[in-house]
């Protein structure tokens, strides 16, 4: 706990802005509207390095203070060749899958996929026949 | 940099916790310090949920998923399969997210917003859920006046059961004159079986404060005081550790948010009397005195607390406040029907599939709250009537199931919103012996000031204990309605005025019943002990010896291989024999 008071509204509008960290997770879960970013955690995931995939995209998230972008873990998909899986779900459109995503790849998702709106084609598993 | 990807919310309302969900967030954390992921993974203790039948409860985000009956052996396959593998572990789902669980699909929960949503014992949480802006815009952007206006606008009622309009309230405790006033919030919440108040203060204790504050502000007080039993000892753990941390923030203390407005809240523990949770007796109790009312009025908002004008709330009131204040009295006006706004908390009880808690707005079907939230009575037995308003109330029989639940609809009844207790009873419940349960209560909660609730309601439970043992005439009964109109005519405060609701409601819904009880000597539903009689079916005996030689008293005689027979003079009705006949040939009358 601080042990500044808060003087004013404003003071207090920016410890809600500093704490919203601490529930976005839950608001995040609770919206209907949300982006969901799968990461594929089975054995053969994380084996192929899922985890620091994992990573990555929360910190950019955290980053760009993106809201309503949820990252779960997932099961194998089957395409454990393909590990690490990152599947992008936007509500309303075909869900986009990535394959052999590393760190690098996890960021750019989010910079260019999510805040951007543009499927990174070369990175994808499939590109047809995957609802 | 924050990399905590997943939150485990643990419910720690008194329902689970007495269910070892702290026991379940301390294996939650073992597991996951097992497997090194504290840095991802945060297990946070929550308010209730609601849905205590299912209690321990973990929801999981940002997945949402609804985990329930949970035990701490669970901990060790959530954390193998969700947390590291992503897997979704069926066997401990109600259902597939928590939006498709008919518990929650009809519910609207303004009150309980933030119960199993924030963590109630970190400030950070609340404010980040728009905690203390309310009390901010308040401060920085409104005369008291203007807050009136919206509380009035609002249409919100009383939630401790008789519905007074709240902004009203606080005008009449404004306009009073005095420079020294004050806010309490009754959290004396006595009623059985209802636990909405307790929850609220267990789950979002901020919230209470803030609104407290609010009403300082619109009422001209600097003073608060928060009257709760001492029976909530989590309640009352939670609500001073919010109090600390709102007085470390500023937010309640001298000059909050830079303003004139100054305000603190104190604690009064209540010892748990019924009658404090009636405002004149709850200030007596304040001030150190017995708890006994007196006459109004004077009202508290022009004689209150050490005299001085004070505006009495209760919690779940309180807890409407904010979210007013935030989305404005039109936004609150157009919940509900055109006399009843806003939603209602009811604790739902008794043989009911759901039991917890539910806020639906007002106006919902009854029938809709039993069957679509609360799924229906237990064990496929057939619905009797709904005891609504605790000791206060009535019972509404099945024939109602189709009334609006609002404040006027069930007035009607001849029960009453009360604090929004709803006890489900079944084919199995004499409606005679609830009465009479209901009335023993209230017998021993008067506070014997005066005479009609002291005197009369000892004799009305007199003759209903005269009745479920067979004495009973049918002038008892014109008797009991005589003294239940007196009593309720002539009692000094509320708990005398609606003690004899429960016995005059099931009078006028199921005097077929008290009739059974006089004229048959009989009970039609089975409970009471007195009025049953065993006997054995000649035809169907075995002679078995079985029942002779289970009987405590004994009184069943009879030879190996012939027919038994029960000495009715000297049988205590246990039943014991009933249950023990291999061939169903003892006969329960």
């Amino acid at each position: 706990m601080s042990g500044t008071k808060i003087k004013t509204l404003d003071e207090l509008r920016k410890i809600r802005e500093r704490s919203k960290a601490g529930t976005k997770l839950r608001l995040t879960g609770e919206s209907g509207n949300r982006v969901t970013i799968s990461v594929g955690m089975a054995t053969c995931g994380i084996a192929a390095g899922a985890r620091a995939v994992m990573g990555a995209l929360i910190d950019s998230i955290n980053e760009n203070n993106l809201e309503n972008v949820a990252v779960v873990a997932t099961g194998c998909l089957g395409y454990c060749y393909a590990e690490p899986l990152v599947v992008v779900t936007v509500p309303e459109e075909k869900p986009v899958h990535y394959a052999n995503v590393d760190e690098d790849l996890a960021r750019k998702i989010i910079e260019l996929h999510v805040i951007g709106g543009e499927i990174i084609g070369n990175s994808q598993l499939i590109t047809d026949g995957l609802t | 940099m924050n990399r905590i990807r997943m939150h485990m919310l643990v419910c720690g309302g008194t329902g689970c916790v007495s269910c070892d969900s702290t026991e379940v967030k301390d294996a939650l954390v073992r597991e996951i310090m097992e497997h090194g992921l504290e840095n991802e993974v945060q297990v946070t203790i929550t308010g209730c949920f609601g849905f205590c039948e299912k209690g321990p409860i973990v929801k999981v985000y940002p997945d949402n998923v609804f985990y329930v009956r949970v035990s701490p052996d669970d901990a060790k396959i959530l954390v193998g399969e969700h947390v590291i593998k992503g897997r979704v572990v069926e066997k401990l789902l109600y259902g597939d997210t928590p939006s498709d669980i008919p518990f929650y699909k009809k519910q609207m929960r303004i009150a309980l917003r933030n119960c199993g949503l924030i963590d109630p014992e970190k400030i950070e949480d609340y404010i980040s859920v728009d905690g203390y802006e309310a009390l901010g815009r308040v401060l920085t952007g409104m005369t008291p006046q203007q807050v009136i206006g919206v509380i009035k606008g609002s249409g919100l009622g009383g939630r401790g059961g008789g519905g007074f309009p709240t902004g009203l309230k606080w005008e009449l405790t404004a306009k009073a004159a005095g420079d020294k006033k004050y806010v309490i919030c009754n959290a004396d919440e006595g009623d059985p079986g209802a636990f909405m108040d307790r929850s609220i203060l267990e789950g979002d204790p901020h919230s209470i404060l803030e609104a407290m504050a609010i009403a300082g502000y619109a009422v001209g007080a600097d003073e608060g005081v928060v009257y709760i039993r001492a029976e909530y000892p989590l309640a009352v753990e939670r609500l001073q550790k919010a109090i600390n941390q709102a007085e470390a923030f500023g937010l309640l203390g001298d000059h909050i948010l830079g303003s004139d407005f100054s305000f603190r809240v104190g604690i009064n523990l209540g010892a748990g009397a019924f009658v404090c949770g009636e405002e004149t007796s709850l200030m007596n109790s304040v001030q150190g005195g017995r708890g006994e009312p007196r006459i109004k009025p004077p009202f508290p908002s022009e004689t209150g607390l050490w005299s001085k004008p004070t505006s009495i709330n209760n919690v779940e009131t309180f807890a409407n406040i904010c979210p007013i204040i935030l989305n404005g009295a039109e936004w609150f006006s157009g919940i509900g029907t055109e006399k009843s706004k806003g939603t209602k908390v009811f604790a739902l009880a008794g043989k009911i599939n759901n039991v917890g808690l539910v806020e639906v707005p007002m106006g919902m079907r009854l029938g809709d709250i039993i069957y679509s939230i609360g799924g229906g009575v237990r064990g496929g037995k057939s619905f009797k009537a709904v005891q609504t308003g605790g000791p206060s109330g009535g019972c509404i029989p099945a024939s109602m199931l189709d009334i609006s639940i609002d404040y006027e609809s069930l007035s009607e009844t001849g029960s009453m919103m009360g604090s929004g207790g709803m006890i489900v009873m079944d084919e199995d419940d004499c409606m005679v012996n609830i009465a009479k349960f209901y009335l023993e209560f209230t017998v021993d909660e008067s506070c014997g000031k005066c005479t009609p609730c002291r005197i009369g309601n000892r004799r009305m439970h007199e003759i209903l204990s005269r009745i479920t043992k067979g004495g009973g005439t049918l002038d008892d009964l014109e008797q009991l309605k005589d003294l239940g109109e007196i009593i309720k005519i002539c009692s000094l405060c509320g708990l005398g005025q609606t003690a004899p609701n429960p016995v005059l409601s099931t009078l006028h819904h199921f005097y077929d019943e008290y009739e059974a009880h006089i004229v048959d000597k009989r009970c039609p539903a089975g409970a009471c002990t007195e009025l049953l009689r065993y006997t054995i079916i000649a035809e169907k005996c075995i002679g078995c010896t079985l029942c002779a030689r289970s009987c405590p008293v004994p009184c069943i005689s009879g030879e190996r291989k012939k027919v038994h027979d029960i000495i009715q003079e000297k049988c205590i009705k246990c039943g014991i024999c009933y249950k023990k006949c291999p061939v169903d040939a003892i006969e329960r009358k």
